[in-house]
């Protein structure tokens, strides 16, 4: 088939939809996830203000989010998505459900990153005096920089997988045209673009969260 | 030094709850560190040593009994007078405890920021000490570029940033090899002398205890064996474990009950070579002198000397071995014949 203009800005539309998914979706569930992956590791029977009842509740419900498979989360949220952003379909309706399922995905890699840093440093931030907030912005943040941009890497790329399944219930992106033009039309070439470009951002996303991982990282020699 | 305490512990007790029922890490743990004074605290892995020096600032909390910081009971304060307690504690530790992505300047600033200090106060400050610790051009670098020595001293450094009157040092030289821990011990020291800050030591090592410390009390099994002044208990060690730790456990594991004895005949040799003092260090093991006539004759050693072999087949053999090796002239005596 010919490759006119219009696919080619149908094209350009899916990027830019695709991108504003994942950049918003990201964001947020990032301004989420941050907060939650703190309080599970602070709270922790381990943690620095130890109340497991906390813990427990918060990774029950986190379990629970991530277990769902999103899909099926997109479709089970629609309600909640059309009070909550005013319509069930576009990009705007899927960033409700991306940051549904992204925060609680996030709030892991989150804790798995603090959890790396060595519990003697906590201690001597205790020793000086630091209180449990101080320890959170001046020893967990910091210290686990270059860990939880690796970790962003992971979990943005897993954002745009999110999206390109919103293609099934009308999301807008590549996702969308992949899913109409490949699965419900039989265009395989249109759809092989879509991955191809798909694969050029996902390629984008992660050397470009491991090289500031690296250069951010101070371990290093 | 005018006796005047900065910490006492009185009843301390810690128990901690495991999987497998309680476990007693101290117990009735009664001490007074006189201001000013290095205080060393040894045992072996496991003693308790580790969770006293937590007791002290607070770090663990003690199940029984109290600890006074200055006739302050710092159980009867909360969270924050605690908090407050520990910036007047500076703790060192094995590990160093660096902040990694800090570096060595921004890492002494860290407690001035946590007791809110002005940025450019804190720095001043900051290089002062980096100075005082000898790393006044290391200041840009970050830990994973320094030794192990240099991220002693940038703790150290960090430690005293908020002029504390008491310096916890948890095996701080047990990372370091023997170089490095003789200029730690003597940083130490010397922060203890010029700025009077009190030191309390933790270690495992005698020779720690030895180099610096005034006083020093042992722990073994969560309770104190013995407290006194160093040289006291370095000649005279009452506990078990105090003889354990000072002497060795080669003194008490070797038998001489009847066993062999030779004769060692000195004939000529330099008598500034000390043939059975290399023999001892060589083979690692005891000997027992019954018997020694020697003179030095211009220079050369004349006369005999009879030991007794330690009773372990092996280690007797390892004697024979050495005075053959080094044609040191003996014969085997029989013990009615001395």
């Amino acid at each position: 088939m010919q490759f006119d203009a219009t696919i080619w800005s149908m094209l350009g539309t899916g990027i830019l939809e695709t991108i504003y998914m994942v950049a918003m979706s990201s964001i947020f569930s990032y301004i989420i996830g941050i907060p939650l992956g703190v309080i599970l590791v602070v709270t922790a029977k381990d943690g620095i203000k130890p109340v497991p009842a906390v813990e427990k509740i918060l990774g029950i419900i986190i379990n629970l989010l991530r277990s769902v498979p999103f899909i099926i989360l997109a479709i089970m949220l629609i309600p909640v998505t059309r009070k909550i952003m005013g319509t069930t379909i576009g990009p705007n309706a899927l960033v409700f459900p991306l940051i549904v399922a992204g925060a609680p995905y996030i709030a892991r890699m989150v804790e798995s990153s603090f959890r790396e840093i060595d519990a003697g440093v906590i201690e001597a931030a205790k020793s000086m005096g630091a209180s449990t907030w101080q320890i959170i912005y001046k020893v967990l943040l910091p210290e686990s920089k270059p860990s939880l941009l690796v970790g962003a890497a992971i979990s943005v790329t897993t954002i745009l997988g999110y999206t390109a399944m919103g293609g099934f219930v009308g999301a807008g992106g590549l996702g969308t045209i992949a899913i109409n033009y490949g699965y419900y039309r039989y265009q395989t070439d249109i759809m092989l673009i879509t991955v191809a470009i798909m694969v050029i951002i996902v390629q984008i996303i992660q050397e470009s969260f491991m090289k500031l991982s690296k250069a951010n990282d101070k371990r290093i020699r | 030094m005018a006796s005047e305490p900065i910490i006492e512990l009185a009843g301390l007790g810690k128990q901690f709850h495991t999987a497998n029922g309680p476990v007693t890490a101290l117990d009735d743990i009664n001490l007074t560190i006189e201001k000013g004074e290095i205080f060393g605290i040894i045992g072996l892995s496991g003693a308790g040593k580790s969770t006293l020096v937590r007791c002290i600032n607070f770090l663990e909390i003690p199940t029984a009994g109290k600890v006074l910081f200055e006739k302050q009971d710092m159980g009867a304060l909360d969270e924050k007078g605690r908090r407050m307690a520990r910036r007047s504690m500076g703790m060192i530790f094995q590990q160093f405890n660096l902040l990694a992505q800090r570096n060595v300047l921004r890492n002494v600033c860290f407690p001035l920021e946590i007791a809110g200090v002005p940025k450019a106060e804190a720095r001043k400050r900051a290089e002062e000490l980096l100075c005082m610790v000898g790393l006044e051009d290391r200041m840009k670098a970050y830990p994973a570029q320094l030794s192990g020595g240099q991220k002693q001293r940038v703790a150290i450094a960090r430690a005293l940033a908020t002029n504390p009157k008491v310096l916890l040092c948890d095996e701080a030289t047990s990372a370091l090899d023997p170089n490095t821990t003789k200029s730690i011990l003597q940083l130490l020291k010397k922060i203890n002398q010029e700025l009077g800050v009190t030191v309390i030591v933790i270690t495992h090592e005698m020779a720690v205890i030895e180099a610096i410390c005034d006083r020093v009390a042992i722990i073994d099994q969560s309770h104190i064996a013995e407290v006194g002044k160093v040289s006291d208990i370095f000649s005279q060690p009452r506990s078990r474990i105090g003889r354990q730790l000072i002497l060795g456990d080669a003194v008490d594991n070797v038998s001489f009950s009847g066993t062999r004895q030779i004769r060692i005949i000195f004939d000529g040799r330099a008598s500034s070579e000390p043939i059975i003092a290399n023999m001892i260090l060589a083979c690692k093991t005891a000997v027992n002198i019954m018997y020694a006539a020697t003179k030095d004759l211009g220079g050369t050693a004349m006369g005999q000397m009879i030991i007794q072999l330690p009773e372990e087949e092996a280690e007797a053999r390892r004697i024979t071995n050495y005075l053959s090796t080094m044609k040191v002239p003996y014969e085997e005596v029989r013990e009615d014949a001395v």
